[in-house]
């Protein structure tokens, strides 16, 4: 099952809907759901933001259930700038508030909640896998 | 995402429902932002807010920035799963959850 979108922001309430209704058929817990929620809206909107520049164009996402290990595998793939959003430092997350920025943070997030995240190049595509246990 | 303001002389309940994610952060900031002039004591309400991604964070930093030189701040009623963003980045050391 796959759905492609425009890549801006707002299309996330399409992507989430359409995630989430194949996650209720697969049965996936509340605290789960909720993890890959911001998972995808993390990566769709980095994509939205970075993946064409000051333009928009597709994305596609793709859901598949991977019944051996209870667990969901969602990629997301794009045909913009080659960027691997996993290639850089995690955030400080011991600092205050005054020295606090937030860039790097949605990436630590999706790193720290989903069992696998993985990035390739691959055939002129920016493909980005997470799986995660239902 | 729904917001919705009550207010009682200086003290601001905002009550959050829904997803707080990238296309809804803008306008949580700007409903908050907009309403905390003379504000001095701001409690958000999540028991009803389903998920917080960093835009949402984003938000809520701008938020204690603004409240930490004028009153104070806090969140309450958070679900399991909003609380542990908040810890698992570090920002549960400088928000008030109660």
């Amino acid at each position: 099952m796959h759905l492609t979108v425009e890549t801006k922001v707002a299309n996330i309430e399409v992507v989430t809907e359409f995630v989430n209704k194949r996650l209720e058929e697969m049965g996936c817990s509340r605290r789960a759901k909720a993890q890959i929620d911001i998972a995808l809206d993390e990566l769709f909107s980095n994509i939205c933001h970075y993946a064409y520049g000051d333009k928009s164009g597709q994305a596609t996402i793709r859901v598949e259930e991977v019944p051996e290990q209870n667990a969901v595998s969602i990629t997301l793939e794009d045909d913009g700038i080659p960027f691997d959003p996993l290639a850089h430092n995690d955030p400080d997350i011991s600092l205050g508030i005054h020295e606090r920025e937030i860039g790097g943070l949605g990436i630590f997030i999706v790193k720290n909640t989903m069992n696998d995240v993985r990035y390739e190049y691959r055939d002129g595509l920016n493909v980005l896998t997470v799986t995660k246990t239902l | 995402m729904d917001v919705e303001l009550t207010r009682d002389s200086g003290s601001l309940l905002a009550t959050v429902s829904g997803r707080i994610n990238t296309a809804t952060a803008p306008d949580l900031e700007s409903q908050l932002l907009s309403a905390l002039g003379g504000t001095t004591d701001l409690t958000i309400d999540m028991k009803d807010v389903l998920y917080i991604s960093s835009a949402g964070l984003r938000v809520i930093l701008t938020v204690q920035k603004v409240m930490s030189r004028q009153g104070s701040f806090k969140l309450r009623n958070l679900r399991p799963e909003v609380f542990e963003v908040f810890e698992m980045t570090g920002f549960s050391q400088f928000i008030t959850i109660e």
